[in-house]
Protein backbone atom coordinates (compact mmCIF):
# COMPACT_ATOMS: atom_id res chain seq x y z
CA UNK A 1 0.00 0.00 0.00
CA UNK A 2 1.39 3.96 -1.10
CA UNK A 3 1.46 6.00 1.61
CA UNK A 4 -0.58 8.35 0.43
CA UNK A 5 -3.44 5.33 0.37
CA UNK A 6 -2.25 4.50 4.08
CA UNK A 7 -3.14 8.18 4.91
CA UNK A 8 -6.75 7.87 3.16
CA UNK A 9 -7.30 4.49 5.11
CA UNK A 10 -6.14 6.33 8.62
CA UNK A 11 -8.54 8.94 7.78
CA UNK A 12 -11.47 6.75 7.23
CA UNK A 13 -10.79 4.35 10.07
CA UNK A 14 -10.31 7.90 12.29
CA UNK A 15 -14.49 9.50 10.96
CA UNK A 16 -15.27 5.34 10.90
CA UNK A 17 -14.44 5.75 14.33
CA UNK A 18 -15.93 8.36 15.76
CA UNK A 19 -19.52 7.87 14.10
CA UNK A 20 -19.11 4.56 15.27
CA UNK A 21 -18.84 5.69 18.69
CA UNK A 22 -21.40 8.21 18.89
CA UNK A 23 -24.15 5.76 17.47
CA UNK A 24 -22.51 3.78 20.10
CA UNK A 25 -23.00 5.63 23.03
CA UNK A 26 -26.71 6.96 21.79
CA UNK A 27 -27.36 3.10 21.36
CA UNK A 28 -26.26 2.64 24.79
CA UNK A 29 -28.55 5.85 26.19
CA UNK A 30 -25.55 7.64 27.47
CA UNK A 31 -26.39 10.47 25.07
CA UNK A 32 -29.57 11.18 25.35
CA UNK A 33 -31.64 11.70 21.98
CA UNK A 34 -32.59 14.92 23.10
CA UNK A 35 -28.70 16.41 22.17
CA UNK A 36 -28.08 14.64 19.64
CA UNK A 37 -29.92 11.34 17.88
CA UNK A 38 -27.94 8.25 16.25
CA UNK A 39 -26.14 8.83 13.12
CA UNK A 40 -27.62 5.72 11.65
CA UNK A 41 -31.16 7.48 12.83
CA UNK A 42 -30.08 10.92 11.23
CA UNK A 43 -28.91 9.07 7.66
CA UNK A 44 -32.29 7.36 7.80
CA UNK A 45 -34.42 10.66 8.84
CA UNK A 46 -32.60 12.03 5.84
CA UNK A 47 -33.01 9.48 3.41
CA UNK A 48 -36.87 9.52 4.16
CA UNK A 49 -37.19 12.93 3.09
CA UNK A 50 -35.57 12.81 -0.15
CA UNK A 51 -37.59 9.70 -0.35
CA UNK A 52 -40.52 12.36 0.31
CA UNK A 53 -39.88 15.11 -1.57
CA UNK A 54 -39.68 17.35 1.29
CA UNK A 55 -36.11 18.49 1.04
CA UNK A 56 -36.10 19.23 -2.46
CA UNK A 57 -37.64 22.79 -2.00
CA UNK A 58 -35.43 24.11 0.89
CA UNK A 59 -32.31 22.44 -0.75
CA UNK A 60 -33.14 23.52 -4.13
CA UNK A 61 -33.46 27.15 -2.62
CA UNK A 62 -30.43 26.76 -0.73
CA UNK A 63 -28.64 25.37 -4.02
CA UNK A 64 -29.44 28.73 -6.12
CA UNK A 65 -28.47 31.33 -3.63
CA UNK A 66 -25.05 29.44 -3.06
CA UNK A 67 -25.09 29.06 -7.47
CA UNK A 68 -25.46 32.90 -7.54
CA UNK A 69 -23.11 33.93 -4.83
CA UNK A 70 -20.79 31.67 -6.25
CA UNK A 71 -20.64 32.96 -9.69
CA UNK A 72 -21.28 36.36 -9.03
CA UNK A 73 -18.12 36.25 -7.11
CA UNK A 74 -15.87 33.91 -9.45
CA UNK A 75 -16.56 36.52 -12.11
CA UNK A 76 -16.49 39.97 -10.33
CA UNK A 77 -13.96 38.86 -7.82
CA UNK A 78 -11.70 37.61 -10.97
CA UNK A 79 -12.23 40.53 -13.16
CA UNK A 80 -11.55 42.71 -10.38
CA UNK A 81 -8.32 40.53 -9.54
CA UNK A 82 -7.03 41.19 -12.96
CA UNK A 83 -8.13 44.89 -12.75
CA UNK A 84 -5.98 45.64 -9.22
CA UNK A 85 -3.41 43.75 -11.25
CA UNK A 86 -2.94 45.87 -13.64
CA UNK A 87 -2.52 48.75 -11.45
CA UNK A 88 -0.34 48.59 -9.33
CA UNK A 89 -1.08 51.80 -7.00
CA UNK A 90 -4.65 50.85 -6.95
CA UNK A 91 -2.97 47.61 -5.19
CA UNK A 92 -0.90 49.53 -2.62
CA UNK A 93 -4.30 51.33 -1.60
CA UNK A 94 -6.34 48.50 -1.72
CA UNK A 95 -4.12 45.86 0.43
CA UNK A 96 -4.60 46.66 3.57
CA UNK A 97 -8.19 46.91 3.15
CA UNK A 98 -8.06 43.00 1.44
CA UNK A 99 -6.11 42.40 4.13
CA UNK A 100 -7.89 42.75 7.00
CA UNK A 101 -11.45 42.02 4.92
CA UNK A 102 -12.18 38.82 6.94
CA UNK A 103 -11.96 40.59 10.32
CA UNK A 104 -15.37 42.28 9.43
CA UNK A 105 -18.77 40.78 10.54
CA UNK A 106 -20.88 41.48 7.31
CA UNK A 107 -23.97 39.99 8.97
CA UNK A 108 -24.31 43.28 10.61
CA UNK A 109 -25.08 45.31 7.27
CA UNK A 110 -28.34 42.86 6.31
CA UNK A 111 -30.75 45.74 7.36
CA UNK A 112 -28.68 47.84 5.01
CA UNK A 113 -28.90 44.91 1.98
CA UNK A 114 -32.53 44.67 3.11
CA UNK A 115 -33.40 47.81 2.26
CA UNK A 116 -31.10 47.96 -1.06
CA UNK A 117 -32.57 44.23 -2.66
CA UNK A 118 -35.89 43.62 -0.50
CA UNK A 119 -37.03 41.23 1.18
CA UNK A 120 -36.11 38.20 -0.96
CA UNK A 121 -32.82 35.85 -1.64
CA UNK A 122 -30.76 39.02 -3.07
CA UNK A 123 -29.65 40.19 0.58
CA UNK A 124 -28.28 36.72 1.45
CA UNK A 125 -26.42 36.45 -1.75
CA UNK A 126 -25.01 39.95 -1.81
CA UNK A 127 -23.83 38.56 1.80
CA UNK A 128 -22.48 35.38 0.05
CA UNK A 129 -20.81 37.45 -2.48
CA UNK A 130 -19.16 40.10 0.06
CA UNK A 131 -17.74 36.55 1.84
CA UNK A 132 -16.50 34.61 -1.45
CA UNK A 133 -15.52 37.39 -3.58
CA UNK A 134 -12.21 38.90 -2.11
CA UNK A 135 -11.09 35.22 -1.76
CA UNK A 136 -11.71 34.77 -5.76
CA UNK A 137 -9.90 38.23 -5.97
CA UNK A 138 -7.13 37.54 -3.85
CA UNK A 139 -6.51 34.21 -5.13
CA UNK A 140 -6.27 35.96 -9.42
CA UNK A 141 -3.98 37.78 -8.33
CA UNK A 142 -1.63 35.96 -6.26
CA UNK A 143 -2.00 33.25 -10.18
CA UNK A 144 -1.33 36.52 -11.81
CA UNK A 145 1.25 37.45 -10.00
CA UNK A 146 3.39 33.96 -10.67
CA UNK A 147 2.84 33.78 -14.48
CA UNK A 148 6.42 34.16 -15.41
CA UNK A 149 7.59 36.73 -16.82
CA UNK A 150 8.84 34.98 -19.84
CA UNK A 151 5.49 34.52 -20.70
CA UNK A 152 4.70 37.68 -22.07
CA UNK A 153 7.52 37.21 -24.40
CA UNK A 154 6.68 34.22 -25.62
CA UNK A 155 3.06 35.26 -26.19
CA UNK A 156 4.92 37.86 -28.83
CA UNK A 157 6.92 36.10 -30.48
CA UNK A 158 3.94 33.86 -31.54
CA UNK A 159 2.44 37.39 -32.39
CA UNK A 160 -0.87 36.25 -30.23
CA UNK A 161 -3.60 39.27 -29.73
CA UNK A 162 -4.46 40.13 -26.12
CA UNK A 163 -7.39 38.31 -26.28
CA UNK A 164 -5.04 34.91 -27.11
CA UNK A 165 -2.31 35.51 -24.55
CA UNK A 166 -4.68 35.88 -21.87
CA UNK A 167 -6.86 32.71 -23.13
CA UNK A 168 -4.22 30.55 -24.41
CA UNK A 169 -0.68 31.52 -22.02
CA UNK A 170 -2.36 33.76 -18.94
CA UNK A 171 -5.06 32.05 -17.28
CA UNK A 172 -3.84 28.27 -18.13
CA UNK A 173 -0.27 29.54 -16.07
CA UNK A 174 -2.25 31.00 -13.27
CA UNK A 175 -4.86 28.24 -13.17
CA UNK A 176 -3.62 26.63 -10.42
CA UNK A 177 -4.30 29.66 -8.39
CA UNK A 178 -7.41 30.23 -9.98
CA UNK A 179 -8.49 26.83 -9.01
CA UNK A 180 -7.54 27.36 -5.47
CA UNK A 181 -10.02 30.69 -5.74
CA UNK A 182 -12.82 28.90 -7.20
CA UNK A 183 -12.35 26.28 -3.99
CA UNK A 184 -12.49 28.97 -2.05
CA UNK A 185 -15.35 31.30 -3.17
CA UNK A 186 -17.18 27.82 -3.09
CA UNK A 187 -16.47 26.85 0.65
CA UNK A 188 -17.06 31.34 1.61
CA UNK A 189 -20.84 31.52 -0.66
CA UNK A 190 -21.62 27.89 1.24
CA UNK A 191 -20.77 29.46 4.72
CA UNK A 192 -22.34 32.64 4.08
CA UNK A 193 -25.60 31.72 2.96
CA UNK A 194 -25.98 28.86 5.10
CA UNK A 195 -25.15 30.95 7.91
CA UNK A 196 -27.78 33.89 6.36
CA UNK A 197 -30.30 31.66 6.39
CA UNK A 198 -30.11 30.62 9.62
CA UNK A 199 -31.38 34.07 10.90
CA UNK A 200 -32.03 36.18 8.28
CA UNK A 201 -34.28 33.86 5.93
CA UNK A 202 -37.54 32.51 5.01
CA UNK A 203 -36.33 29.42 3.31
CA UNK A 204 -33.38 27.12 2.53
CA UNK A 205 -31.46 24.28 4.36
CA UNK A 206 -30.27 27.21 6.75
CA UNK A 207 -33.57 28.08 7.84
CA UNK A 208 -34.69 24.74 7.80
CA UNK A 209 -32.01 23.91 10.66
CA UNK A 210 -32.98 26.96 12.47
CA UNK A 211 -36.75 26.13 12.13
CA UNK A 212 -36.57 22.27 13.13
CA UNK A 213 -34.83 23.36 16.19
CA UNK A 214 -37.58 25.49 17.19
CA UNK A 215 -39.88 23.21 17.12
CA UNK A 216 -37.84 20.67 19.06
CA UNK A 217 -37.79 18.43 15.34
CA UNK A 218 -34.49 16.72 16.49
CA UNK A 219 -34.81 14.13 13.79
CA UNK A 220 -35.21 16.99 11.17
CA UNK A 221 -32.48 18.94 12.25
CA UNK A 222 -29.61 16.41 12.55
CA UNK A 223 -30.92 14.89 9.03
CA UNK A 224 -30.63 18.30 7.77
CA UNK A 225 -27.22 19.15 9.29
CA UNK A 226 -26.22 15.70 8.16
CA UNK A 227 -27.54 16.75 4.32
CA UNK A 228 -25.54 20.06 4.66
CA UNK A 229 -22.02 18.59 6.14
CA UNK A 230 -22.34 16.07 2.76
CA UNK A 231 -22.95 18.40 0.38
CA UNK A 232 -19.82 20.63 1.98
CA UNK A 233 -17.10 17.70 2.13
CA UNK A 234 -18.44 16.13 -1.30
CA UNK A 235 -17.97 19.15 -2.96
CA UNK A 236 -15.10 19.89 -1.48
CA UNK A 237 -13.31 16.82 -1.72
CA UNK A 238 -14.00 17.12 -5.80
CA UNK A 239 -12.61 20.08 -5.63
CA UNK A 240 -10.06 18.87 -3.89
CA UNK A 241 -9.13 15.93 -6.15
CA UNK A 242 -8.90 17.92 -9.03
CA UNK A 243 -6.79 21.16 -7.50
CA UNK A 244 -4.24 17.81 -6.59
CA UNK A 245 -3.95 16.70 -10.39
CA UNK A 246 -3.33 20.76 -11.20
CA UNK A 247 -0.98 21.31 -8.86
CA UNK A 248 1.15 17.88 -9.41
CA UNK A 249 0.23 18.69 -13.40
CA UNK A 250 1.89 22.51 -12.98
CA UNK A 251 4.80 20.93 -10.37
CA UNK A 252 3.75 22.27 -7.63
CA UNK A 253 3.45 19.59 -5.32
CA UNK B 1 20.99 51.48 -32.97
CA UNK B 2 20.74 52.23 -29.36
CA UNK B 3 18.35 51.05 -26.66
CA UNK B 4 18.17 54.13 -23.57
CA UNK B 5 15.95 52.57 -20.99
CA UNK B 6 13.59 55.60 -20.17
CA UNK B 7 12.79 56.86 -16.36
CA UNK B 8 14.43 59.31 -13.72
CA UNK B 9 17.30 58.36 -14.79
CA UNK B 10 17.56 57.09 -18.14
CA UNK B 11 19.77 53.99 -18.64
CA UNK B 12 21.80 53.58 -21.38
CA UNK B 13 21.67 50.23 -22.02
CA UNK B 14 23.19 49.29 -25.31
CA UNK B 15 24.84 50.98 -28.55
CA UNK B 16 25.19 52.66 -30.24
CA UNK B 17 26.41 49.32 -32.36
CA UNK B 18 25.85 47.96 -35.82
CA UNK B 19 25.65 44.27 -36.67
CA UNK B 20 25.25 42.89 -39.84
CA UNK B 21 24.35 39.10 -40.19
CA UNK B 22 24.76 36.98 -42.97
CA UNK B 23 21.89 34.21 -43.96
CA UNK B 24 23.01 30.85 -42.57
CA UNK B 25 25.75 32.10 -40.03
CA UNK B 26 26.09 31.06 -36.09
CA UNK B 27 26.59 34.03 -34.76
CA UNK B 28 27.42 34.29 -30.78
CA UNK B 29 27.43 37.52 -28.46
CA UNK B 30 29.62 37.36 -25.28
CA UNK B 31 29.68 39.84 -22.95
CA UNK B 32 29.99 40.81 -19.56
CA UNK B 33 26.61 40.06 -16.88
CA UNK B 34 24.79 43.60 -17.15
CA UNK B 35 26.34 44.59 -20.54
CA UNK B 36 23.09 44.36 -22.71
CA UNK B 37 23.03 41.23 -23.87
CA UNK B 38 19.70 40.03 -23.63
CA UNK B 39 18.69 43.56 -24.53
CA UNK B 40 20.25 43.42 -27.56
CA UNK B 41 18.15 40.17 -28.39
CA UNK B 42 14.80 41.90 -27.29
CA UNK B 43 15.25 44.69 -29.74
CA UNK B 44 16.31 42.22 -32.26
CA UNK B 45 13.27 40.10 -32.31
CA UNK B 46 11.61 43.15 -32.30
CA UNK B 47 9.98 42.67 -28.10
CA UNK B 48 11.08 46.04 -27.49
CA UNK B 49 11.94 48.98 -30.14
CA UNK B 50 15.51 50.78 -30.34
CA UNK B 51 15.57 54.21 -28.93
CA UNK B 52 17.57 55.27 -32.03
CA UNK B 53 18.49 53.46 -35.45
CA UNK B 54 16.59 50.61 -36.77
CA UNK B 55 16.54 47.01 -37.15
CA UNK B 56 15.71 45.21 -40.77
CA UNK B 57 14.91 41.36 -41.48
CA UNK B 58 15.63 40.20 -44.46
CA UNK B 59 15.24 43.63 -45.93
CA UNK B 60 11.97 44.58 -44.26
CA UNK B 61 12.15 47.23 -41.19
CA UNK B 62 11.36 45.20 -37.78
CA UNK B 63 9.02 47.57 -35.91
CA UNK B 64 6.59 46.53 -33.06
CA UNK B 65 6.15 42.89 -33.53
CA UNK B 66 8.48 39.93 -33.87
CA UNK B 67 8.74 39.57 -37.62
CA UNK B 68 7.44 35.59 -39.35
CA UNK B 69 10.42 33.67 -39.69
CA UNK B 70 12.46 34.52 -36.51
CA UNK B 71 12.28 32.05 -33.69
CA UNK B 72 13.71 32.70 -30.05
CA UNK B 73 14.48 30.23 -27.20
CA UNK B 74 15.15 32.32 -23.75
CA UNK B 75 17.15 31.55 -20.91
CA UNK B 76 14.20 30.64 -18.45
CA UNK B 77 12.06 27.91 -18.95
CA UNK B 78 9.55 28.70 -20.86
CA UNK B 79 7.63 25.49 -21.96
CA UNK B 80 3.89 25.73 -21.07
CA UNK B 81 3.03 23.44 -17.53
CA UNK B 82 0.05 22.68 -18.66
CA UNK B 83 0.57 20.94 -22.23
CA UNK B 84 1.96 17.56 -23.12
CA UNK B 85 5.33 17.76 -24.21
CA UNK B 86 4.12 16.83 -28.03
CA UNK B 87 1.47 19.85 -27.50
CA UNK B 88 3.65 22.49 -26.31
CA UNK B 89 5.93 21.66 -29.15
CA UNK B 90 2.56 21.79 -31.24
CA UNK B 91 1.35 25.32 -30.16
CA UNK B 92 2.96 27.69 -33.01
CA UNK B 93 1.99 25.41 -35.63
CA UNK B 94 -1.62 25.33 -34.47
CA UNK B 95 -1.50 29.52 -33.64
CA UNK B 96 -0.31 29.53 -37.55
CA UNK B 97 -2.97 27.14 -38.63
CA UNK B 98 -0.85 24.72 -40.09
CA UNK B 99 -2.68 21.32 -40.82
CA UNK B 100 -2.97 18.35 -38.53
CA UNK B 101 -1.15 15.81 -41.12
CA UNK B 102 1.82 18.19 -41.05
CA UNK B 103 2.07 19.19 -37.43
CA UNK B 104 2.26 15.69 -36.50
CA UNK B 105 4.78 15.28 -39.24
CA UNK B 106 7.05 18.11 -37.78
CA UNK B 107 6.22 17.32 -34.08
CA UNK B 108 7.16 13.52 -34.64
CA UNK B 109 10.64 14.86 -36.29
CA UNK B 110 11.44 17.74 -33.25
CA UNK B 111 10.85 15.31 -30.53
CA UNK B 112 12.85 12.76 -32.18
CA UNK B 113 15.45 14.84 -33.07
CA UNK B 114 15.67 16.60 -29.53
CA UNK B 115 15.91 13.24 -28.38
CA UNK B 116 12.46 13.55 -26.72
CA UNK B 117 10.46 10.42 -27.64
CA UNK B 118 10.18 8.54 -24.40
CA UNK B 119 8.87 11.89 -23.05
CA UNK B 120 6.38 13.55 -25.58
CA UNK B 121 3.25 12.52 -23.58
CA UNK B 122 4.83 13.48 -20.20
CA UNK B 123 4.54 17.22 -18.96
CA UNK B 124 7.09 19.69 -18.40
CA UNK B 125 6.84 19.25 -14.34
CA UNK B 126 8.21 15.31 -15.12
CA UNK B 127 11.33 16.74 -17.18
CA UNK B 128 14.50 18.14 -16.16
CA UNK B 129 15.34 21.82 -16.80
CA UNK B 130 17.41 20.49 -19.79
CA UNK B 131 15.07 18.82 -20.90
CA UNK B 132 12.53 21.64 -20.87
CA UNK B 133 14.31 23.75 -22.64
CA UNK B 134 14.88 21.15 -25.31
CA UNK B 135 11.26 21.42 -25.58
CA UNK B 136 10.90 25.09 -25.96
CA UNK B 137 13.97 24.51 -28.60
CA UNK B 138 11.83 22.34 -30.42
CA UNK B 139 8.68 24.65 -29.93
CA UNK B 140 10.46 27.20 -31.76
CA UNK B 141 11.99 24.64 -34.27
CA UNK B 142 9.07 23.24 -35.82
CA UNK B 143 7.89 26.90 -36.79
CA UNK B 144 11.36 26.52 -38.95
CA UNK B 145 12.61 30.12 -38.56
CA UNK B 146 14.96 31.37 -41.40
CA UNK B 147 16.47 33.40 -38.18
CA UNK B 148 16.60 31.77 -34.17
CA UNK B 149 17.85 34.17 -31.58
CA UNK B 150 18.62 32.12 -28.39
CA UNK B 151 19.06 33.93 -25.25
CA UNK B 152 21.58 31.72 -22.96
CA UNK B 153 19.31 28.55 -23.80
CA UNK B 154 21.99 26.30 -21.66
CA UNK B 155 22.49 28.96 -18.85
CA UNK B 156 21.17 26.54 -15.94
CA UNK B 157 22.81 23.85 -17.07
CA UNK B 158 25.73 21.88 -16.05
CA UNK B 159 28.65 21.36 -18.38
CA UNK B 160 28.65 17.79 -19.77
CA UNK B 161 25.23 18.53 -20.98
CA UNK B 162 25.75 22.31 -22.27
CA UNK B 163 28.53 21.00 -24.33
CA UNK B 164 26.31 17.55 -26.02
CA UNK B 165 23.04 20.59 -25.79
CA UNK B 166 25.66 23.10 -27.84
CA UNK B 167 26.84 19.85 -30.37
CA UNK B 168 22.82 19.48 -30.81
CA UNK B 169 22.32 22.78 -31.63
CA UNK B 170 25.17 22.57 -34.33
CA UNK B 171 23.41 19.73 -36.25
CA UNK B 172 20.36 21.38 -36.08
CA UNK B 173 21.92 24.89 -37.70
CA UNK B 174 22.75 22.64 -39.87
CA UNK B 175 20.28 20.93 -40.99
CA UNK B 176 18.13 23.64 -41.56
CA UNK B 177 19.87 25.96 -42.96
CA UNK B 178 18.91 28.83 -40.52
CA UNK B 179 21.12 31.52 -38.97
CA UNK B 180 21.63 31.60 -35.23
CA UNK B 181 22.37 34.27 -33.12
CA UNK B 182 23.64 33.13 -29.22
CA UNK B 183 23.91 34.69 -26.43
CA UNK B 184 25.89 33.10 -24.26
CA UNK B 185 28.12 34.05 -21.04
CA UNK B 186 30.51 31.07 -21.40
CA UNK B 187 33.78 31.78 -23.92
CA UNK B 188 34.11 28.15 -24.53
CA UNK B 189 30.39 27.91 -25.83
CA UNK B 190 31.02 30.81 -27.99
CA UNK B 191 34.40 29.38 -29.93
CA UNK B 192 33.32 25.98 -29.91
CA UNK B 193 29.46 26.36 -32.03
CA UNK B 194 30.34 29.98 -33.68
CA UNK B 195 31.33 31.37 -37.13
CA UNK B 196 31.26 34.62 -35.67
CA UNK B 197 31.85 35.93 -31.89
CA UNK B 198 30.70 39.67 -31.19
CA UNK B 199 32.80 40.37 -27.96
CA UNK B 200 30.80 43.16 -26.12
CA UNK B 201 31.91 46.04 -24.05
CA UNK B 202 30.69 46.41 -20.10
CA UNK B 203 27.04 48.84 -20.24
CA UNK B 204 26.72 50.41 -22.60
CA UNK B 205 27.34 47.19 -24.72
CA UNK B 206 29.27 47.95 -28.19
CA UNK B 207 30.89 45.28 -30.51
CA UNK B 208 34.33 46.00 -29.13
CA UNK B 209 35.75 42.60 -31.16
CA UNK B 210 34.27 40.21 -34.17
CA UNK B 211 36.07 37.13 -34.08
CA UNK B 212 35.89 34.72 -37.04
CA UNK B 213 36.74 31.40 -35.88
CA UNK B 214 36.95 29.80 -39.32
CA UNK B 215 35.43 26.66 -38.42
CA UNK B 216 34.39 24.08 -40.91
CA UNK B 217 30.60 23.93 -41.40
CA UNK B 218 30.86 20.02 -40.18
CA UNK B 219 31.92 20.76 -36.20
CA UNK B 220 30.86 19.51 -32.79
CA UNK B 221 32.26 19.79 -29.74
CA UNK B 222 35.36 17.93 -30.52
CA UNK B 223 37.10 20.83 -32.22
CA UNK B 224 37.76 21.81 -28.58
CA UNK B 225 40.99 19.77 -28.96
CA UNK B 226 42.12 22.12 -32.18
CA UNK B 227 44.39 24.37 -31.23
CA UNK B 228 42.93 26.47 -32.73
CA UNK B 229 40.46 26.32 -29.98
CA UNK B 230 42.43 27.92 -27.32
CA UNK B 231 43.72 30.64 -29.46
CA UNK B 232 40.17 31.84 -30.10
CA UNK B 233 39.02 31.15 -26.23
CA UNK B 234 42.19 33.35 -25.29
CA UNK B 235 41.30 35.83 -27.97
CA UNK B 236 37.82 36.57 -26.73
CA UNK B 237 39.11 36.41 -23.19
CA UNK B 238 41.74 39.16 -23.97
CA UNK B 239 38.98 41.68 -25.12
CA UNK B 240 36.74 40.86 -22.36
CA UNK B 241 38.67 40.67 -19.60
CA UNK B 242 38.89 44.88 -19.08
CA UNK B 243 35.16 45.03 -19.38
CA UNK B 244 34.66 42.24 -16.99
CA UNK B 245 36.83 44.36 -14.52
CA UNK B 246 34.47 47.25 -15.07
CA UNK B 247 31.06 45.59 -15.01
CA UNK B 248 32.51 43.69 -11.81
CA UNK B 249 33.92 47.41 -10.60
CA UNK B 250 30.37 49.09 -11.34
CA UNK B 251 28.26 46.08 -9.32
CA UNK B 252 30.86 46.38 -6.69
CA UNK B 253 29.72 49.97 -6.45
Amino acid sequence: MTRARRIIWTRLVLIAGAVGLIELLCRLGIITPLTIIAPSQMAFELARMMASGELVRPAAYTFMEVGSAFAVSVVAGGALGALVHARPRLRRALDPLLGSWYAVPFFVFYPLLVALFGLNALPLIAIGVIFAAPAMMLSTLAGLDRVPRVMRKVARVHRLSRVQEVRLITLPSAAPHLFTGLKLAFAYSFIGIIAGEFILSGGGLGYGIAYAYESFENRKMYALMLFVLLIATGVNGALHVWDGRLARRWGRT
Amino acid sequence: MTRVYPGVTPVHALGPLDLDLARGEFFSVVGPSGCGKSTLLDVLAGLSPPTAGKISFEGRPVVGEVPDGIGVVFQEDASFPWLAVRDNIAFGLRRAGTEPAEIARRVAYAVGFMGLDDFADAFPAQLSGGMRQRVCIARTLVLQPRLILLDEPFGALDQQTRLLMGDELLRLWRETGSTILLITHALDEAALLSDRVGVMSARPGRFIDLVSTGWARDRDSRIASDPGFGAITARLWAALRPESIKAMGRTAL
